[in-house]
């Protein structure tokens, strides 16, 4: 049983399915604490003290880096696979089948757009809270202004102030918005827990979990944004 | 009515193909896909050339041996059906039908249309059977099966191993092909006795065989000339994924 995880088609896509679970599960835990940021942006830094670079949070960090790590290396693994198993000569002619979405034919690509943000997002939020207090520092100097490492709610102020950065990440959450309409429902046909009965609700769950994802995210950056005073419109 | 077929043609296995232009001329609305390709062939005879070949047995939808990607779609562009029983009235007079073999690596081309799908052969004899001794033949109620059971049993053994599945997924998987087999037995009390061993044993020769992994994108569903459902791939996973957690 030990290695059929890595050997087995169906042990790798097992692997793929918990790892994206446990993804989508924190994904909807920083939602969560991301709206806080609009109710209270003193609030929403009491968590960022509670988080900071305590141990339990340095682990949670670990472990979702090795959620992300696997996630992605299976999915490489496995597309390899896949593109193999297609062979050299290519059809000349095709088709988008019925009932095929374009997501759940493009997960890869989709996929490597959700990592560039996660890249650009953690340089932006991530280098500049847990790592600096790692560091043994307190603040950092963020576009010409020293801000604590604790304070979140300056930092997504000035974050979003910007209005490339909001067309950025609003960009980043429509990929997310893709890969979870596909990846949601997948999941559970992937562990066998779907049927004919359950298809059409496993998909409007999918569809809703990716919708809440993509409003709950895109919620703080645009109320951030206009708070900020609509950089764009006064440039 | 008239069509210009552009066929994939190639000499053998090891030669490298090409698609070549045919045109065909006053082809009744009625004639099957495969009758319009055999005037075709009669009239490719009689000019002294090489005929296409393709793949075809029973022409009544039940065999599994007709093939053909015809218009980017495996067995052409109606739903729940074979090439076979495909009708000229399906396309435009005056179109251009592209012609392809199956594409897949576990499925190399033999000759122009026609390839290699012993490999669905060796999945089946990895554990698409149910073990038994020969002996009379049973009462019939002996053991009861709930109807839909034996109804959902009997979906699944309606695949006619055609390799339509695999020929359209983008990752070249065999799964609707194994899943049926693993479903339509597990779902009955005959069956059931293997089933375990019969998932670990089928997956692990798809595997072995090169077919790709399945991403639960459908395209096999919508394909599959018996319209078998992805839900019994779902079954497979909780076949193999329980069977594995008992080793």
């Amino acid at each position: 049983m030990s290695c059929f995880l890595t050997k087995s088609s169906l042990g790798k896509k097992l692997v793929m399915s918990i790892t994206g679970a446990f993804l989508v599960l924190f994904i909807l835990f920083h939602m969560s604490m991301n709206l806080t940021a609009i109710i209270s942006p003193e609030g929403y830094n009491a968590i960022c003290r509670f988080l900071g670079a305590n141990w339990y949070a340095l682990a949670g960090t670990a472990v979702l880096a090795l959620g992300v790590l696997v996630h992605f290396a299976f999915a490489l693994i496995l597309t390899v696979n896949n593109y193999r198993a297609r062979g050299k000569q290519r059809y000349a002619v095709t088709v988008t089948e019925p009932g095929v979405t374009w997501a759940s034919k493009n997960m890869l690509v989709i996929g490597f757009i959700v990592l560039a943000g996660l890249a650009l997002h953690l340089f932006n939020f991530w280098a500049k809270m847990q790592l600096v207090e790692v560091l043994g520092g307190h603040a950092s100097l963020v576009g010409g202004r020293t801000i604590a490492a604790t304070d979140g709610a300056a930092l997504i102020a000035y974050t979003f102030s910007q209005w490339y950065y909001v067309l950025i990440y609003l960009l980043w959450f429509a990929a997310l918005w893709f890969h979870l309409t596909h990846g949601v429902w997948s999941m559970f046909q992937t562990v066998g827990w779907a049927n004919d009965t359950w298809y059409p609700r496993l998909k409007c769950i999918a569809n809703a979990v990716a919708t809440l994802v993509f409003l709950g995210f895109a919620v703080v950056v645009v109320v951030y944004y206009i708070k900020g005073g609509c950089a764009c419109c006064c440039a | 009515m008239n069509f210009t077929l552009k066929i994939w043609r190639q000499k053998d296995a090891k030669s490298k193909g090409a698609f070549e232009t045919y045109e065909v001329e006053n082809i009744s609305a009625d004639t099957s896909f495969l009758e319009m390709l055999d005037i075709l062939n009669n009239n490719l005879v009689h000019a002294g050339k090489e005929p296409v070949a393709f793949d075809h047995d029973c022409r009544e939808g039940i065999c599994g041996m007709c093939s053909l990607h015809i218009d980017g779609q495996a067995h052409g562009p109606s739903q729940g059906a074979t090439t076979c029983q495909i009708y000229m009235r399906k396309f435009e007079d005056g179109a251009t039908i592209t012609i392809e073999p199956w594409r897949s690596a576990a499925f190399p081309v033999i000759k122009d249309l026609v390839v290699n799908r012993s490999a669905y052969d060796q999945i089946l004899q990895a554990g698409g059977f149910v073990s038994v001794r020969t002996n009379s033949v049973p009462d019939a109620n002996a053991i009861p099966i709930p109807k839909a059971d034996a109804d959902e049993s009997m979906d699944a053994a309606s695949c006619i191993g055609c390799g339509a599945c695999a020929a359209t997924c983008k990752n070249g998987s065999a799964m609707l092909f194994v899943a049926a087999r693993v479903s339509s037995l597990a779902k009955l009390p005959q069956g059931r006795v293997e089933a375990a061993r019969r998932a670990k044993a089928m997956v692990a020769k798809m595997d072995e065989l090169g077919f790709g992994n399945c991403t639960n994108t459908g395209a096999c569903q919508a394909e599959c000339p018996k319209s078998i459902s992805i839900a019994h791939i779902a079954r497979l996973n909780r076949e193999f994924l329980a069977a594995k957690l008992e080793d």
